[in-house]
């Protein structure tokens, strides 16, 4: 495997003019003879598909919802960030840059996140024109508000209702191209597998999920904007589809996948409550800014919380990091809250949870202030928990929420598989080994605006305008291994054999990534996990039950898919964890910590990307090493003391 | 949260496809925990079929936080059931009692045919936002977004109206079938705020236009829809389009 990233030539400041400049175009004329396939619907495969259209390009788009409109990015609630510097709080291009490739603890591509800062104002400017409605002060100009690891003022904001604004602006861009027959829409559509012929991507083979008919559809480029992993855990901050399906696929056809061990656990969402739950909610960063974090200083303490006396709580992280307290970075705080459950200082009845306390906020600001601001918020949380935040503390408990790796691809957003682009979550790029809050909606629609469509032109006028076809015997063959695996999935219900549901697997698979490769991980746990999942999978495919047919919509075929991917992943991610003898960003290895705890990061020999190339079904996968070159900034080592 | 478990019986609808039959399947739950969500209700007595060699309740579902608006359904008689400003997701079994007897019914509406059980066909909604709910403006290098002065409550108001979530429940509680709070949303939105008005006429001529090739009713003020909007959309908005559709239709220059 080559991994050649084509950083452009040049200082940082000129590499993406550079880039765009040697860029081969695609004359106007020819645009409308080339089609491209998006699969995905998110703000990263809304934004590309509105985009291209706009160009003159084909799209065939595809998504698993019954609308484009309902893709995760939608959940995401805090904002966006840019480097306006409306607030004039000293905010640049590289101060953006800088933050960002600090927050990610120095293991992003320099030229990548500096791009990313560039194109950031242009995003404002696009969503603003589309009428996306940002928050504004009273004149009439846009508001912004902080975020976790920026010293300045630089996110822009709809209520808590951010992603689902700027994916509905996407949304509507996107849905023009359809009216305008630039856009095919494709929905309830699952992707299964891509299609190389020739060694390039012609093509993906989809699952209808009405009709169960596996589906050819061809195009002269793909890209995959197909989200995060962060189900292989079972529970997360993830909506209930999102899956590995996609990228995991590419990766058996070529791709090489980046850095999986990165997983972003969020400090602030609501405790588990029971086995039957299905899902964790997130409560924004935001808390952080009038809420203290407490436990009772004795172990096992059962008492309510109004019941404990000032001196018998530990505001632990107000203790341990004066200067940041409560608002140290997500990794920090969420491997503190651990640490103290661990400890037997967790409350609630699961002893997985550390109170958020808003009772001195509300004493020195009033009830009513704290409610402006965070009234939803506090709402959701009654709902959910059925406690009210003004009256008790919150319980909150780290979450998985967002996946830094993903499929390793280029300066051009190109895998390592020629003609199969990459976007937003789904890709490596820009977030290191820890992602800044309102930096993810930011890097998908940097992607999807602004990156993709000049970088795809490239490629594309190396390629024959030619109409496609998907008349090549490798379509054949993708559909006919769609349909054994089908099959197979189906077998043991048809044999009577058939024990235990989907979920079982999946809830099983989730606890042993979660205890050995979660907020805390050490060679010892991950052996055990890499040993844990192959048996787990064999037990899977051995007493699996999925009933129904492959005929029809059948929800529970669905999700075994998705599951039957994730039991293979789940491997490749705890190797990579292993691999990774280092502490950095959300990645924690007990074994490499500073004499207080904190992480420690290896740079001579773990300033490196680790891309993963598949071998096979029976081979080990191998790993390359992209070295990061850092020529603008100095790696430091992090301290929120 | 004081977590205490109740016996319901469920009665659900079941059918097989569009043209196929359906009928209710009831089922007794016993000790569901009232700080289960709905759907996790639903889903422990999909677990339940499925080790029975059943075939599980097909519902539509993603988010589960309220926000998506994929999940919907019609719970004793009520779109996304009892409490108000809250999605189907985001209800809990607390809300019931011990021995409730609670229907579950697909969104029934014209514009949205039933294509399994609970899940219905929705595509509707996106042929309508296709036919005007946009802003025509290329991806490309527009104006500062501070050249574009809006006033805060404006802002907030266009806000109001975009929180819409596409879930259809406006439709489905209309005695007319009628997707005026869900078009009125959009053409409100872009219709308060500077960037919308080049399109405004065509937008609400054209997205009306698209509602009645759809099979959607018209609207008579029953406020039904904004009864059990998730998201607290009001009818103030259909005042709106409605006022846009009548200086669009005076026109003659869209």
């Amino acid at each position: 495997m080559q991994l050649d990233s084509k950083i452009p030539e040049g200082p940082l400041a000129e590499k993406w003019d550079n880039c765009r400049f040697s860029n081969k175009l695609v004359n106007p004329a020819n645009k409308r003879k080339y089609e491209v396939i998006i699969v995905g619907t998110g703000l990263a495969g809304a934004s590309a598909a509105a985009t291209l259209g706009e160009l003159g390009y084909n799209v065939k788009l595809f998504c698993i919802q019954d609308s484009p409109r309902r893709a995760h990015s939608i959940a995401a609630q805090g904002g966006i960030n840019a480097a306006k510097n409306y607030q004039g709080d000293g905010d640049s291009v590289f101060r953006l840059f800088y933050d960002t490739v600090k927050g990610g603890d120095f293991r992003a591509r320099e030229a990548n996140v500096y791009r990313l800062a560039q194109v950031s104002n242009n995003i404002i400017d696009q969503c603003v024109a589309q009428g996306v409605p940002f928050a504004r002060e009273y004149g009439g100009t846009l508001a912004n508000r902080s975020f976790g690891g920026a010293q300045v003022s630089r996110t822009f904001y709809a209520r808590g209702q951010t992603g689902q604004q700027l994916l509905l602006g996407a949304y509507s861009a996107m849905m023009r191209q359809v009216a305008a027959g630039k856009v095919q829409m494709y929905t309830r559509r699952e992707m299964m597998d891509v299609v190389v012929v020739d060694g390039v991507a012609r093509g993906i083979v989809c699952r209808n999920l009405i009709t169960g008919e596996i589906e050819k559809y061809s195009g002269h480029a793909v890209v995959l904007a197909t989200g995060g992993y962060g189900n292989v855990y079972f529970l997360s901050t993830n909506a209930m589809a999102s899956n590995v399906t996609a990228s995991w696929r590419a990766y058996k056809r070529g791709a090489g996948f980046a850095n999986p061990c990165y997983v972003q656990i969020h400090p602030t969402c609501i405790p588990v409550h029971g086995d039957y739950q299905s899902k964790l909610t997130l409560m924004s960063e935001s808390l952080r800014n009038d809420g203290r974090v407490w436990v009772p200083k004795k172990a096992g303490d059962t008492r309510k919380a109004s019941d404990i006396p000032m001196e018998e709580r530990d505001y632990y992280l107000e203790r341990k990091y004066p200067s940041f307290g409560n608002l140290v970075p997500r990794d920090v705080a969420s491997r503190n809250a651990k640490e103290m459950c661990d400890a037997g200082h967790g409350v609630g009845e699961t002893g997985l949870g550390v109170y958020l306390d808003f009772a001195d906020a509300i004493k020195r600001d009033g009830l009513d202030v704290i409610l402006r601001k965070y009234g939803n918020l506090f709402q959701m949380y009654e709902k959910i928990v059925d406690s009210d935040p003004g009256k008790e503390p919150m319980m909150i408990y780290p979450a998985v929420h967002y996946t830094m790796g993903g499929l390793w691809v280029d300066y051009h957003l190109m895998t390592t598989l020629p003609g199969l682009y990459a976007t937003g979550e789904c890709n490596f790029s820009d977030h290191g080994a820890n992602r800044l809050g309102a930096s993810a909606l930011m890097q998908g629609l940097a992607d999807g605006y602004f990156v993709l469509p000049y970088t795809i032109g490239n490629y594309l006028a190396t390629v024959e305008p030619v109409p496609t076809d998907t008349n090549d015997s490798a379509f054949d063959a993708s559909v006919n291994m769609v349909k054994e695996q089908t099959e197979k999935l189906m077998k043991n219900t048809k044999s009577g054999k058939g024990k235990e549901t989907v979920d079982h697997y999946h809830r099983e698979l989730g606890k042993v990534m979660w205890d050995n490769c979660g907020m805390a991980r050490n060679a010892t746990g991950l052996k055990e996990a890499i040993k844990r999942i192959p048996e787990i999978r064999a037990e899977f495919w051995e007493n699996v039950t999925v009933p129904g047919s492959g005929q029809e919509l059948n929800q529970s075929l669905e999700r075994a898919g998705r599951v039957a991917d994730f039991l293979e992943f789940a491997e490749l991610l705890a190797k990579d964890a292993l691999a990774r003898e280092e502490s950095c960003g959300g990645h924690f290895r007990e074994e490499s910590q500073t004499e207080e705890h904190e992480a420690k990061r290896d740079d001579e020999n773990f300033s490196h990307v680790a891309v993963w190339e598949y071998k096979g079904e029976d081979a080990d996968p191998v790993m390359h090493k992209e070295p990061l070159v850092f020529e603008n900034v100095t790696p430091s080592q992090r301290s929120y003391k | 949260m004081a977590s205490k478990s109740i016996n319901i019986l469920v009665k659900i609808w079941r059918q097989n496809g569009p043209l196929a039959q359906g009928a209710f399947e009831e089922h007794a739950l016993k000790d569901i925990s009232t700080d289960m969500s709905f759907l996790e209700m639903i889903d422990v007595l999909n677990e339940w079929l499925t080790r029975k060699g059943l075939e599980p309740i097909a519902f539509d579902h993603d988010c589960r936080e309220g926000i998506c608006g994929m999940c919907g359904a019609m719970v004793n008689g009520t779109a996304h059931g009892p409490d108000k400003e809250t999605t189907l997701c985001q209800l809990h079994m607390r809300r019931f009692k011990d021995g409730d007897t609670i229907v579950i019914e697909p969104f029934r509406t014209q514009g949205f045919p039933i294509v399994k059980d609970l899940i219905i066909d929705r595509s509707a909604l996106d042929r309508i936002i296709a036919a005007g709910g946009f802003v025509s403006v290329n991806t490309g290098s527009p104006q500062d977004g501070n050249t574009i002065l809006i006033p805060q409550h404006v802002a907030e108001q266009a806000m109001d109206a975009a929180a819409c979530i596409g879930c259809g429940a406006c439709a489905a509680a209309c005695p007319n079938g009628s997707a005026m709070l869900f078009a009125s949303a959009k053409v409100s939105q872009l219709a308060l705020l500077p960037q919308g008005q080049q399109e405004a006429k065509k937008r609400a001529i054209n997205m009306v236009l698209q509602m009645d090739k759809d099979g959607f009713g018209n609207c008579s003020n029953h406020r039904e829809c904004e009864n059990v909007c998730p998201k607290g959309i009001t009818i103030r908005n259909i005042a709106r389009l409605n006022r846009e559709f009548m200086k669009a239709s005076a026109a003659i220059d869209h």
